[in-house]
Parts: C-alpha cells; structure tokens; sequence
C-alpha cells in the first residue's frame, strides 16, 4: 500500500493536504499522557451529562439505617452522613460542573467572547480599541472578588426573575428545582469568560485580516459579518478549540470554588464545592476520610486532566515546536 | 530611556479609570440589587419610620450619583461605612487589623515562592531530557492543578491531626513596639506551607519554560562558544534573561493568593481579611464587603501597575510598543 502512494506521481494525488484539525488531532494522538488527559475528561462531562441514567442512586435518597457506609455491593464507594450513595452523589456533581461550565463557556467564552475578539481584530482603531480597554479592565480586578459580590447581592433578584418567568409561562417548580442558582452562577462566569477568549482570537485575526481570501471576499462585495462568520472563523476555530479547553477547566473550578462558599449552587442540589465542603471538618474528616477524598480525588484528577491536555495543546499549536 | 514617560504615563492614567469602574461596579451591586439592604441595618422588628428615618440619614433618597459622589469621598478619607456583623463597628476599625494578619503571611508566602521556584525552575529545564525532567514536570503539574480547598483540609488534617507536628489553625501574636505580629508562632507554618506549595509548583513549571526558551537562543550558544563555565553560562547569561518575564507572573500569583486566602482563612480560623470576607458575604454585610473589593481591587492594581511599569524599564521592546525595530 505504502509503495502504491508511493509510486503516484505528486500532480495526480488528489488534495494530499490533511486539514488543519485533522493534523491537531493527529499530533495529538501521539502524546499518550494529553490522551489520557482527555480520556479523562470525556468520561467526566460523559458521566455528568448522563446522570440521571448513569448514576444508581437520586442525589437525595436518604438511608439512614445505613449511614457512613463502607464500600460495599449496593454503594460502590459508601454512603456519607445522611446515608447517600456517594458514587451517585460525584455522578449529579459532575452533571453540575458539565451544566455551569458548559453554559458558562458557550455563552461567555463562544458566544462573548469570539464574537469580541473577530470584530476588535477586524474592525481595528476605535472599536478594536474600546474592546480591548474593556478586556483590560476586566482582567486588572481579581475576579473572585466581584464573583463574590455579584453572586452575594444578585441571587435574590435572580430568584424574583425566575418566579416571575414561572408566573409569566405557566411551567411550575423552576425556583424549587435550583434553576436560579445555576442561572446565577453561570451568568456570573460568563461576564469574566470571554476576555481570554476575545484576546487569543483578536490576535489570531489580526494576523489573517490582510490574506488574500478576505481580500478576495471584500473585493466580491461580501458583508462585514460573513467575512466575519464565513471566512475568518473557520479559520481561527482550532485556536478557539484550545482556548475552550483551557477555560472549561477554569470555569469548572471556580464554580466549586463559588458553591464551597455557599454562594453558589444550594444544596440538596449536590455539587463538588458542596461535598468537599461537607467532608473539609476534622471531626468528620478524621471518622471519615473518604467523604472528603473521594470528590477531591475526582476534582483533582479532572483539574490535573485540563491543564495536561492544556499544555501539550498550547505545545502541538506554538510555532517554535514546528 | 527614550519612549518610557509616555508609556509610564499612560499606565499611570489607566490604573485610577479601572478603579473608577471597579468602584462603580461595586457601588451599584452593593447599594441598589438587595432588597432588603435597609431592613438588614435596621433589624427584623424595626418599624417602617424606622426604616425610613435611616433611608434619610444615610442619603439613600438622594439622587444616585450624590450617593456615589458621597460614598467615594468618605472612602477616600477612610471612612468605610458602618459594619453590620460588629454592629455599630466602623469597618475600617474591623478590617485594617485583618488586612495587616493577611498581608503578614502572604509576604513570606510571595517571598518563599520565588526563592524557592526560580533555582528549582533552571535546574528543571538544564536537566531536560535526563530521568529528572518528567518527574518533575509531572510533581509541579499536580500541585499546580490541585485547588487549594482539596489541600486545605488534606494537609491539616495530615500534619495536625495525624502526625501533630503543628496546630492546626488560629492565629498568634506577639507585640513589637506597638505592633502585633504573628511571623514568629508556629500557627503561621501551616497556612505558609499551604499557599507556597501550589505557588512554587507554577512558578516553577513557568520558569522552566522560560529557560527553555532562552537556552535555544544564539547568544547563549555564542557564550559556550566563547569556552565560558557552565555555572557562568547560567547564571549570566541564561538565568538574567529568563528571570525578566517571571516579573508579570507576580499578578497572577497575587489573584490566586487573594483568592486561596478567603479559603484558608475560613478554614483554618486566622483573624484575617479572606474569612472577613467570607462572613461579610453569608450575613450581606454590603458596606465591608464593598471595602473589601475596592481594597482588594485597588491592591492588585496597584501591584500590576508597578510590574508594569518594572517592566518597561528592564525590557525596551514593551515601551516601543511592540515595534521590532
């Protein structure tokens, strides 16, 4: 097979020339560790996105004869002080970081923030300039502070919103079921997503505004949005794969981070932040370690999965390494 | 040195229209999204005259931006507001002890991390490739990824509870002159070797990566061609110019500190501004945490701010704008 490729002559191969993410991809199989990294990952946002199939146990059923269980048949990894099965509990926890960071990150980070960045990197001068102020300001406050106080005055007026939208449209039970909550947090990270974003892709556009395509396609009398949506974008998506990654896991952790300080996601409704919280006392934590190590265990395993595949992306993707 | 003041100068301009938004920002959350901001003061049985007579003493039916107007020039002459935690307590009284606990352990935190991650960071990138280099990639890597509410408690629990090396939290003093400090307990270790652990780890991971760069570059080749040391070779060539970009990462290192210390705090039990800050969000104690924003936020500014201009001062391209000349 080898020498049949071989032996065709150059001019008669069709298009020999893989696409460009077919390339990444294929860079990136041969780093074992970033496969694993990602193995890691797809299992995770897997598990959470099929909890309610995936995990045997609701995040709420209560055994109280049987609480602080050891691992055993019907609970896999124990039960904690209310007789919950944990293995469940991990499961609706994931299905709570895979909600906040992946609306986070559509809304704040896709949406926001590639939107920004493509029109600060095309349109240039005072747009260009007022956006990347804008991206300025956000990044010169530490954003847990305003996190903390946005979530800490808003979640009312959160709730208020969601009561009145279940008055306006009839569907009951949102408030009861934590929606304001989510809404709240993931509203929270999304206003502070997109300024990563917007800088990697305003960069990226900068470098492609003058190539000949766009030229082509100004030329053709194309508009601003689909020189925009239809010839930089594709163009710029393997950098916004990247960039994704990187603040999915950052998302994620500062959702756990928000929930730990009780301003995030309330519980019944079971959370990464919540667990470790309930585990963290050194009473509780001297009986039962494992309340405690086991969501940090997969925290720090998701975490560590991240920034792995992080790295040997931003590697495969620097020009140096070429 | 031509081309810094204009660039100095614009930094300097830049730092107070952040801090006039962050303040805005603040200001407007703090004062008008609660409900029931009043109420909180006044307590559960206070009567609607009560509630009104405080609604007029505190200017709150004032238009908008007399409110903000007033607010800013108090702050700037120190006065914060009143606390609702400590009742009737002036929240400067509250905070700026706190802000002395937190900035006394997070000294020897910034201090210990960079003297520790640098050396550790250049034998990292001159050991590449020999049985060393994946281990230690791999050692920064996880105490890089692992947030600090996993290791809080994993830690205390280890070395206080286990082990009893240490205690495990609370905060001592000893006077000096007037001045409390609390360098010289044994308390002050555990949060210490907490925060340093995660600090060292990045920066260190970011210093290997930075000598990496430098090492391949023609002037360090020309030195070795020049027959110098090895040992001279590194620590005047290769360290001296991979050191300059480690200056930005003090930013960083002082969000995540920020951060880690509200954690830490609350944890652990130190008298400091991290768990003020905790408490003040759980009993919406607007007025502290207002001041802990505008502190926090002024803090980090000003510190990015000097790296900043720093920076322009060691690296020429910055204040040519990027230009390659």
């Amino acid at each position: 097979m080898a020498y049949a490729e071989a032996s065709t002559p150059a001019w008669e191969q069709p298009q020999a020339r893989p696409s460009p993410s077919f390339v990444l991809l294929r860079r990136l199989a041969r780093r074992r560790l970033a496969v694993v990294a990602l193995v890691v990952i797809v299992v995770f946002y897997l598990a959470g996105i099929l909890a309610p199939w995936v995990a045997p146990y609701s995040f709420r059923e209560a055994d109280f004869g049987n609480i602080f269980a050891g691992p055993s048949w019907e609970h896999p990894l124990g039960t904690d002080r209310l007789g919950r099965d944990m293995l469940s509990r991990v499961i609706w926890s994931a299905q709570t970081t895979v909600i906040v960071s992946g609306a986070a990150i559509v809304t704040g980070g896709l949406a926001l923030g590639v939107t920004m960045g493509l029109l600060s990197g095309y349109a240039g001068g005072r747009l260009d300039n007022l956006i990347m102020r804008l991206a300025d300001a956000f990044y010169a406050v530490p954003t847990i502070l305003l996190l903390l106080i946005i979530t800490a005055t808003m979640s009312e007026k959160v709730t208020d919103f969601v009561r009145n939208v279940e008055e306006w449209t009839g569907i009951g039970g949102l408030v009861s079921s934590g929606a304001p909550s989510y809404l709240l947090i993931f509203g929270a990270l999304s206003i502070f997503g997109w300024v990563g974003m917007a800088r990697v892709v305003r960069s990226q556009v900068l470098s492609l505004r003058e190539s000949d395509y766009v030229l082509a396609a100004r030329s053709a009398g194309a508009s601003t949005a689909r020189i925009l949506f239809r010839h930089l974008l594709p163009n710029v998506s393997n950098i916004i794969v990247v960039a994704l990654t990187l603040s999915l896991g950052a998302a994620a952790g500062t959702e756990v981070a928000l929930t730990w300080l009780g301003i995030g996601i309330q519980p019944p409704h079971p959370s990464f932040g919540v667990m470790i919280f309930e585990g963290s006392g050194l009473s509780n934590l001297n009986a039962h370690p494992s309340l405690l190590l086991i969501p940090a265990t997969v925290l720090a395993a998701l975490m560590l999965s991240f920034n792995l595949l992080g790295d040997v992306l931003t590697d495969i993707l620097s020009p140096r390494r070429r | 040195m031509q081309g810094l003041a204009p660039y100095v100068l614009q930094r300097l301009l830049w730092a107070p229209v952040i801090l006039f938004a962050v303040s805005v920002v603040a200001f407007s959350l703090g004062r008008f999204a609660p409900s029931d901001y009043v109420e909180l003061q006044a307590g559960p049985r206070a009567s609607n005259e009560t509630i009104e007579r405080i609604r007029e003493a505190r200017g709150l039916n004032d238009p908008v931006y007399q409110q903000y107007g007033s607010y800013v020039l108090n702050f700037l002459q120190g006065d914060f507001g009143d606390s609702i935690i400590y009742r009737g307590v002036p929240v400067e009284d509250v905070i700026l002890p706190r802000v002395w606990v937190t900035v006394q352990y997070n000294a020897v935190v910034i201090l210990l991390t960079f003297v520790i991650a640098i050396p550790i960071g250049i034998v990292a990138a001159l050991r590449r490739g020999t049985w060393l280099d994946p281990m230690a990639i791999g050692v920064f890597l996880l105490f890089a990824s692992v947030p600090v509410l996993v290791t809080i408690p994993i830690l205390q629990w280890l070395l206080a509870v286990q082990l009893g090396w240490l205690p495990s939290g609370g905060w001592e003093v000893r006077e000096f002159y007037g001045v409390e400090i609390g360098l010289l307990s044994k308390r002050i270790i555990l949060p210490v070797l907490i925060l340093t652990l995660p600090g060292v780890a990045g920066l260190a991971r970011y210093m290997r990566a930075q000598t990496l760069e430098v090492l391949d570059q023609d002037y360090v080749r020309t030195a070795r061609a020049k027959g110098l040391q090895g040992f001279t070779v590194v620590s005047r060539h290769v360290a001296r110019n991979a050191l300059l970009p480690i200056v930005t990462i003090l930013g960083f290192e002082l969000a995540a500190l920020i951060a880690g210390s509200i954690f830490l705090e609350t944890l652990l039990g130190i008298p400091g501004i991290g768990s003020y800050a905790f408490e003040s969000v759980k009993s919406r104690d607007y007025d502290s945490i207002m001041a802990i924003v505008l502190l926090g936020g002024g803090a980090f500014i000003g510190a990015n701010l000097l790296v900043d201009i720093t920076y322009g001062f060691i690296d020429p391209r910055i204040r040519l704008g990027g230009e390659v000349r």
